[in-house]
């Protein structure tokens, strides 16, 4: 089904007990048809917003409009509009994938006559007809994720919001459901709602990306402009001899501000750009020091939140609390 | 557009009546230690049988009644544990994101549980009567038997339905089985009230609701058609159940917190 409304959020907040503000303050705009990604580490509030969104949990402050309802006011008519595959693949490992589907498509109200071919068209879809009478333990990681989509697209959603829907896959599985995405989205015009703490998948399937810290969005745009903001590449250069590390890193300091990057070499941001690695080769050289590996790497999203934040994405998690859960009534 | 809450309730009862069979490791020990504990008891009190006052001549007649409610328990916990493994995986969330109404999952969870009770109490009954169990009620009191022990599992199952939804956690739920079992004990289970001669066990056992539920299918069993003790054993047994359904509505409510 084709969306027309999109997703639109503003001063969206979620506080949880303790004053602990999980989500602060967030204003975001998702055009329909558009693949938006929400990138950040553990901890910065991503799915927070995504139950916030999805109607799972009332909004401490701020409002929403998800398909043109008001999350709040109009959960209801929000949840026949949207899909969601959230974070962990909720699934009852002692059903069998087909029977998660009649539940599911019972559940949403369709005939008798509607629930097989639909049952039988999703399992195709997602490539696991052969598998459909096992029971989902059997399962592997890239399958769970598969039935996780297919349930989602049971009643034909005009969103979709998929909660890191590749954290664990092997990267066949990986790709196999970045195209099924893409394919939604440029085919039935379904706008998706996607969040990741993978680099590589925000950038590769995102129209838009949202990048997310600590509750707060600190940088939006499409993957190549916020990667163009950044502008300057990075060198990293790492040394024959590991004794060697503290003089190329006191050269490569001359050509730039040193950056994060693998333990056994130096990351330097190159002042000059790209055009400066040749003098960096030179200075090396000078020096007497040889290298194993030298690098030039063009700017990521993980410059873009390095920029923004001060942290690198990678490790960033480690620092953030786990996003605390809904408090029950 | 809201579906049927029929085909919601059907949908939800073929779930749970499927993980209930799909998992004999969780069942068969509802079956079996009931029974272990029944042949246990009458190998060690059966001479209370002979105790002037004694409503049967059979120590067996009267203990039978006690494996429906150690029966009932063991619901209680795989109710629970089901819900709560649902809150905990995620599953729940995924229903809320259907037109699924919260009656829906109640009564979808608790249709397990009267399976399991109505395998259970056929399973006892049959197993009584092999063993000389003869009820004073005739055939249709067996049926009542089994209608009563399947309210009281449903009652039983509410208030695990409620534990999970409150706490979330199938180890809580799993934690109250202990507790739940001392009200067990401290009912008429082993004896007649009137002959339970320890005055605060005698009065534990008097205001202990547990009691009332067991001497209504014990009264069954070993009296016959006793329009008191089923009155108060099936009151009991709706009481309980609408209370625990009630409490386990509100704790949905709360778990549920979609907009």
């Amino acid at each position: 089904m084709r969306d027309e409304h999109g997703i639109q959020a503003e001063g969206l907040v979620r506080e949880f007990k303790g004053g602990i503000r999980a989500v602060d303050g967030i204003a975001l705009q998702v055009a329909p048809g558009e693949i938006y990604g929400f990138l950040g580490p553990n901890g910065a509030g991503k799915s927070t917003t995504v139950h916030m969104l999805t109607t799972l949990l009332p909004p401490t402050a701020g409002s929403a409009r998800v398909a043109g309802f008001d999350v709040v006011r109009e959960g209801a008519r929000v949840r026949a509009a949207i899909g969601a595959a959230l974070q962990e693949a909720a699934l009852d490992p002692l059903l069998t994938g087909r029977e998660h589907l009649r539940l599911q498509t019972a559940l949403h109200g369709m005939t008798k006559a509607e629930r097989r071919p639909r049952t039988e068209a999703l399992l195709e879809r997602v490539g696991l007809t052969q598998a459909a009478d096992r029971k989902v333990r059997t399962y592997s990681g890239g399958m769970k994720r598969r039935l996780d989509l297919a349930l989602a697209l049971v009643h034909e959603p005009s969103i979709l919001f998929l909660d890191e829907p590749t954290t664990g896959l092997d990267p066949q599985s990986r790709n196999g459901l970045w195209a099924e995405v893409a394919r939604l989205a440029s085919d039935e015009g379904v706008t998706v709602f996607l969040t990741t703490q993978y680099l590589e998948e925000a950038d590769v399937l995102a129209d838009r990306v949202g990048i997310i810290d600590r509750g707060h969005i600190v940088a939006e745009g499409r993957p190549a402009a916020l990667k163009a903001e950044i502008g300057r590449p990075s060198v990293e250069a790492v040394p024959c001899s590991a004794g060697d590390r503290a003089a190329v890193a006191e050269v490569l300091r001359r050509f730039g501000r040193p950056v994060p990057g693998s333990p056994k070499g130096v990351t330097v941001r190159l002042d000059g750009g790209e055009e400066a690695l040749a003098d960096v080769v030179r200075a090396l050289e000078a020096e007497g020091l040889h290298l194993d590996h030298l690098q030039l790497h063009a700017p990521t999203l993980d410059d873009v939140f390095l920029a923004k934040t001060g942290r690198s994405l990678e490790g960033a998690g480690d620092e953030a609390e786990a996003e605390p859960q809904p408090v029950s009534a | 557009m809201s579906s049927p809450l029929l085909l919601q309730v059907g949908s939800l009862a073929r779930r749970s009546v499927v993980r209930t069979l799909r998992q004999p490791v969780n069942v068969v020990p509802s079956f079996l230690f009931p029974l272990i504990l029944l042949a246990v008891n009458v190998g060690g009190l059966g001479a209370a049988e002979r105790l002037p006052g004694f409503p049967t001549d059979s120590y067996l007649d009267f203990a039978l009644a006690f494996t429906f409610m150690q029966g009932a328990l063991f619901a209680t916990t795989s109710a629970g544990t089901d819900l709560a493994r649902d809150i905990q995986t995620g599953f729940l969330d995924r229903l809320a994101l259907t037109p699924m109404r919260n009656a829906a999952l109640l009564a979808g969870q608790l249709a397990g549980i009267v399976v399991l009770a109505l395998v259970q109490a056929t399973l006892y009954l049959t197993v009584g009567i092999l063993a000389g169990v003869r009820p004073e009620s005739g055939l249709p009191g067996l049926f009542v038997v089994v209608l009563l022990a399947v309210l009281i599992a449903l009652a039983f199952g509410a208030v695990g339905a409620f534990l999970a939804l409150r706490t979330g956690s199938g180890e809580a739920v799993q934690a109250m089985f202990p507790l739940l079992f001392v009200f067990l004990f401290l009912s008429s289970m082993n004896l007649p009230r009137n002959l339970i001669e320890i005055d605060w066990f005698r009065t534990v056992a008097t205001i202990n609701p547990v009691s009332y539920l067991i001497e209504g299918i014990r009264s069954l069993i070993v009296t016959g058609w006793d329009a008191q003790a089923l009155a108060l054993g099936f009151g009991i047994a709706l009481g309980l159940g609408l209370l625990a359904l009630t409490a386990a509505s509100l704790a949905l409510r709360g778990r549920i917190a979609r907009a």
